[in-house]
C-alpha cells in the first residue's frame, strides 16, 4: 500500500517538472540554448496566478488561462529583448544571458513584491479520496490530469499542425527552413511562448498544491527540470516528460528510503551515471557528428 | 606582486588604526561617570530580510525607556536611547557595535535581535569592555563559546537547547504523550540544538526520526512512511515557513496528533501556510503570551502598549521591553552608571520580574526563567501553560 502512495506522491511532483522540462526541451530542440530563466517563468506564473485569483475571484481554470497567457507574452518578449540580438553570437554568449535574465527577474520581483512565503489563495476545497489501496487529493489529481492534457496538447500542436511542422522543420536546420518560406524568428517567438506558458501552469498548479509561494520558488524546480530533460535526453518532447516524472519518482523514493538530507545529491548522482552510460539521454539517439 | 602586498599592508596597519580608540575604555568609563545621562546603544535590524524583529523590539525598547524617564530615570538619571540600524547584516552589527561604544560612549547595548548579527557584535563589545543584552538571540554558543562564558554578552530569552528540555517535558506532562515522531530540520544550528536537547531529555520511545532540508516544499514521502506507525505525537523542530507545509500535508493525509514545535512556530505565517482549519492540536513555546501572565505586570505592560501604539504587544516588543528594565535593575544594584557596573549587575541579576516571566542570571548569562507554551486549535490561541524548567 506504501509503495502505491508514494508513486501517487512522486507522480503529481513529477508532472510539474515535466511541464517545465518541456519548456528547456523545446527551447533547446530549436535554437540550442538552455534557457536558465525559465524556471524564473514558473514564477512568475505563480505569482500572475495569485494576484488575478486574489484580485479578480478568478476560478481555476480562467486563472491557469490568464497565468498561461501573461507568461506566453513575457516568454516571447524576453526571447526578443535578450535572446533575439544574440542569435549570431556564440552560443556560450546566450547561456551566460540567460543566466543574467533568470538572477534580473529574481531580483526584480523580490523588489517589488518582496522576500517573504506568501500563501496561495485557495481556489478549491482539497479532498482527499481514500480509494482503499492508496489515498490522492483532489489537487493531486488536478495536476496530473492537467499536466497529462497539456503534454498531449503540446504532442498535437507539434505533430500535426502547420506551426508544429515549421519548428520541427527549425529544429533541423534553421537556414534550410528559412530557405523553404519558413519565418524562423517567428517559429522561435512560437516556441517560447508555448514553452513559457506551461511553465505557468505548473507555477499556479504548484502554489496551489503547497500554498506558498516566493521570488525564489523557481531555482529548485529549474533547475530539477532542466536535469529532467538532460535525463530524457534534450531536445525530445517525450524525453522531457519522461524524464520529469523520473526525477519525481525517483526524489519519492530516496525520501520515503530515510535519505531526504540527500535527495538532491542522488538525483545529481543518477544524472551523472546516465550521461555517463548514455550520453544522449534515455530516449536520446547517438547522431554522429559530421566533419 | 609586490604592489598588492604594499597594499595588504596599508590596509592592515589603517584596519589596526581604526581598532584603537576601543582601547581608550578607561577614559571613556570617567566620563561616563559624569554624564548627565545614562547613554545606552540600540543595534538593531530596523531594515532588511529580518525587519520586522527589529521594529519590534525597537518598540518595546523605546516604551521601556519612556516610562522609566517620566518615573526619574535609573539611579537619578535619564536614560538617552542611541538607536542605530543595522540592516540585517552581521557585517553592519559588528560595524555597529564599535561606533556605539568608541564615539557615542555607551554604557551598555540592547540588540542585535538575531543570533548571526549578536554573535558578530559580541568580539568588539568584549574589546570594549560594553555588556550587550540581546532580547531575542536564542542561539547557545551566543553567550558560551567553547566552553568559554563571554563575560559581557548576556540575554533576556531562553536558549535553543532550553526550549527543547521544556517541549519533551511537556509532551510527557501535559500531552501524557510516550512514543514521538521527530521530522528534524537538518540544515539550520537551530533546529539540531533543538533536535538534541530534545532527544537529550526525552523519556518514551523515539518511534521514527526523519529529516528534512530548508527551502523543501514536498513531505509527502516522509509523511506517507510515518502514517502507519504508532505514535503520539510529531516534534518539528524547524521555522515556520517548512513547519507550515508539513502541517498542511500531515493534516491533509488524515495524520490528526498532536504536533510540537518551538520558538520557530510563532509567526502569523505558519497559519497562513498551513491553513487555519489545518492547525488545531499544535503547540509551541514562546517567550510572552496575553493569556498566560508570567507575573503580575504584564498586564499593565500590555495596556500601555496598546495605548502606545494601539495594538497588542508581542514577543519581541515584550523581550526588548525587559531588557532594557534588566539594565536598570543591574545599575540601581551597583548603584552605578558605568560599563563595569553594568556588568557585574546583569552577572547577579536575581529575581528579576519582567512582563516575560522572574529571572535569575545563571553563570553561563542565560536567564532562568519560565516558559509558554502555547496551543492552537483551529488557528486560534485555544491554551497557554506556563512551564517552568
Amino acid at each position: 500500500m506504501n509503495v502505491l502512495q508514494q508513486l501517487v506522491n512522486g507522480l503529481s511532483l513529477g508532472s510539474i517538472y515535466a511541464l517545465l522540462a518541456l519548456g528547456y526541451t523545446m527551447v533547446y530542440g530549436i535554437i540550442k540554448l538552455i534557457n536558465f530563466a525559465h524556471g524564473e517563468i514558473y514564477m512568475l506564473g505563480a505569482f500572475i496566478g495569485y494576484y488575478v485569483a486574489n484580485n479578480f475571484g478568478f476560478g481555476l481554470v480562467l486563472t491557469l488561462l490568464t497565468s498561461m497567457i501573461i507568461c506566453a507574452i513575457l516568454g516571447m518578449l524576453i526571447e526578443f529583448l535578450a535572446y533575439r540580438p544574440l542569435r549570431n553570437s556564440t552560443r556560450i554568449a546566450a547561456l551566460i544571458t540567460a543566466i543574467g535574465v533568470s538572477f534580473l527577474l529574481q531580483s526584480l520581483m523580490i523588489y517589488f513584491v518582496g522576500a517573504d512565503t506568501r500563501p496561495y489563495p485557495q481556489l478549491m476545497k482539497n479532498i482527499t479520496y481514500d480509494l482503499g489501496i492508496f489515498q490522492i487529493s483532489k489537487i493531486q489529481i488536478v495536476i496530473i490530469v492537467t499536466s497529462l492534457f497539456l503534454m498531449l496538447l503540446l504532442q498535437f500542436i507539434v505533430q500535426q499542425t502547420k506551426m508544429g511542422r515549421a519548428m520541427r522543420a527549425a529544429s533541423v536546420d534553421p537556414e534550410a527552413a528559412q530557405l523553404m518560406g519558413i519565418n524562423v524568428n517567428y517559429t522561435i517567438s512560437f516556441t517560447f511562448a508555448l514553452g513559457s506558458s506551461l511553465a505557468a501552469a505548473g507555477g499556479v498548479l504548484i502554489g496551489l498544491y503547497y500554498n506558498s509561494i516566493d521570488p525564489m520558488m523557481g531555482v529548485a524546480p529549474g533547475l530539477k527540470a532542466f536535469i529532467a530533460a538532460v535525463f530524457g535526453g534534450i531536445g525530445i518532447i517525450p524525453g522531457a516528460a519522461l524524464g520529469g516524472f523520473a526525477i519525481g519518482i525517483i526524489e519519492t523514493v530516496v525520501s520515503a528510503l530515510g535519505f531526504t538530507a540527500y535527495r538532491d545529491a542522488v538525483v545529481y548522482l543518477i544524472l551523472i551515471i546516465v550521461l555517463l552510460v548514455k550520453p544522449s539521454g534515455l530516449l536520446g539517439k547517438n547522431i554522429k557528428e559530421k566533419v | 606582486m609586490k604592489k598588492i602586498i604594499g597594499m595588504l599592508m596599508g590596509a592592515t596597519l589603517l584596519l589596526s588604526a581604526c581598532g584603537t580608540p576601543g582601547g581608550g575604555t578607561a577614559q571613556n568609563t570617567k566620563s561616563q561617570k559624569d554624564a548627565d545621562t545614562v547613554k545606552i546603544g540600540l543595534n538593531m535590524e530596523l531594515s532588511g530580510a529580518v525587519a520586522g524583529y527589529g521594529n519590534q523590539e525597537k518598540e518595546g525598547a523605546e516604551l521601556a525607556v519612556k516610562e522609566i524617564n517620566d518615573a526619574g530615570g535609573i539611579n537619578g538619571k535619564k536614560i538617552d536611547l542611541v538607536v542605530k540600524d543595522n540592516k540585517s547584516d552581521t557585517a553592519e552589527a559588528a560595524t555597529i557595535a564599535t561606533s556605539l561604544t568608541t564615539s557615542d560612549n555607551v554604557i551598555g547595548m540592547i540588540g542585535p535581535a538575531t543570533s548571526g548579527a549578536s554573535k558578530a557584535a559580541s568580539p568588539n563589545a568584549t574589546k570594549a569592555q560594553v555588556p550587550i543584552i540581546t532580547p531575542s538571540a536564542t542561539d547557545d554558543s551566543i553567550t558560551v563559546v567553547n566552553d568559554k562564558v563571554q563575560e559581557y554578552i548576556f540575554r533576556t530569552c531562553f536558549q535553543d537547547s532550553f526550549q527543547g528540555v521544556i517541549l519533551a517535558n511537556y509532551a510527557t506532562d501535559n500531552l501524557k504523550a510516550k512514543k514521538a515522531v521527530i521530522i528534524g530540520d537538518v540544515s539550520s544550528d537551530y533546529a539540531k540544538g533543538l533536535t538534541k536537547s530534545f532527544k537529550d531529555t526525552f523519556k518514551g520511545e523515539i518511534v521514527a526520526d526523519e529529516k528534512f532540508n530548508a527551502k523543501d516544499k514536498d513531505f509527502k514521502a516522509i509523511l506517507t512512511k510515518i502514517k502507519d506507525k504508532d505514535f503520539d505525537f510529531i516534534y518539528l523542530p524547524g521555522y515556520y515557513e517548512e513547519a507550515g507545509l508539513i502541517i498542511k500535508q500531515a493534516r491533509e493525509m488524515g495524520i490528526e496528533q498532536p504536533i510540537i514545535g518551538a520558538d520557530g512556530f510563532s509567526d502569523s505565517k505558519l497559519i497562513d501556510i498551513a491553513g487555519a482549519e489545518n492547525m488545531s492540536n499544535i503547540y509551541y513555546t514562546a517567550h510572552f503570551s496575553e493569556k498566560a501572565p508570567a507575573s503580575n505586570k504584564v498586564k499593565t505592560f500590555i495596556e500601555t502598549f496598546k495605548k502606545e501604539y494601539g495594538k497588542t504587544p508581542s514577543s519581541f516588543n515584550a523581550l526588548a521591553y525587559d531588557s532594557v528594565y534588566m539594565v536598570k535593575a543591574a545599575l540601581e544594584a551597583e548603584k552605578e552608571n558605568t560599563s563595569e557596573a553594568l556588568t557585574k549587575g546583569l552577572a547577579t541579576l536575581t529575581d528579576f520580574e519582567g512582563v516575560t516571566g522572574t529571572m535569575t542570571m545563571d553563570k553561563n548569562h542565560n536567564p532562568k526563567k519560565p516558559a509558554v507554551v502555547i496551543g492552537l486549535e483551529n488557528g486560534k490561541e485555544t491554551s497557554a501553560d506556563v512551564v517552568n524548567p
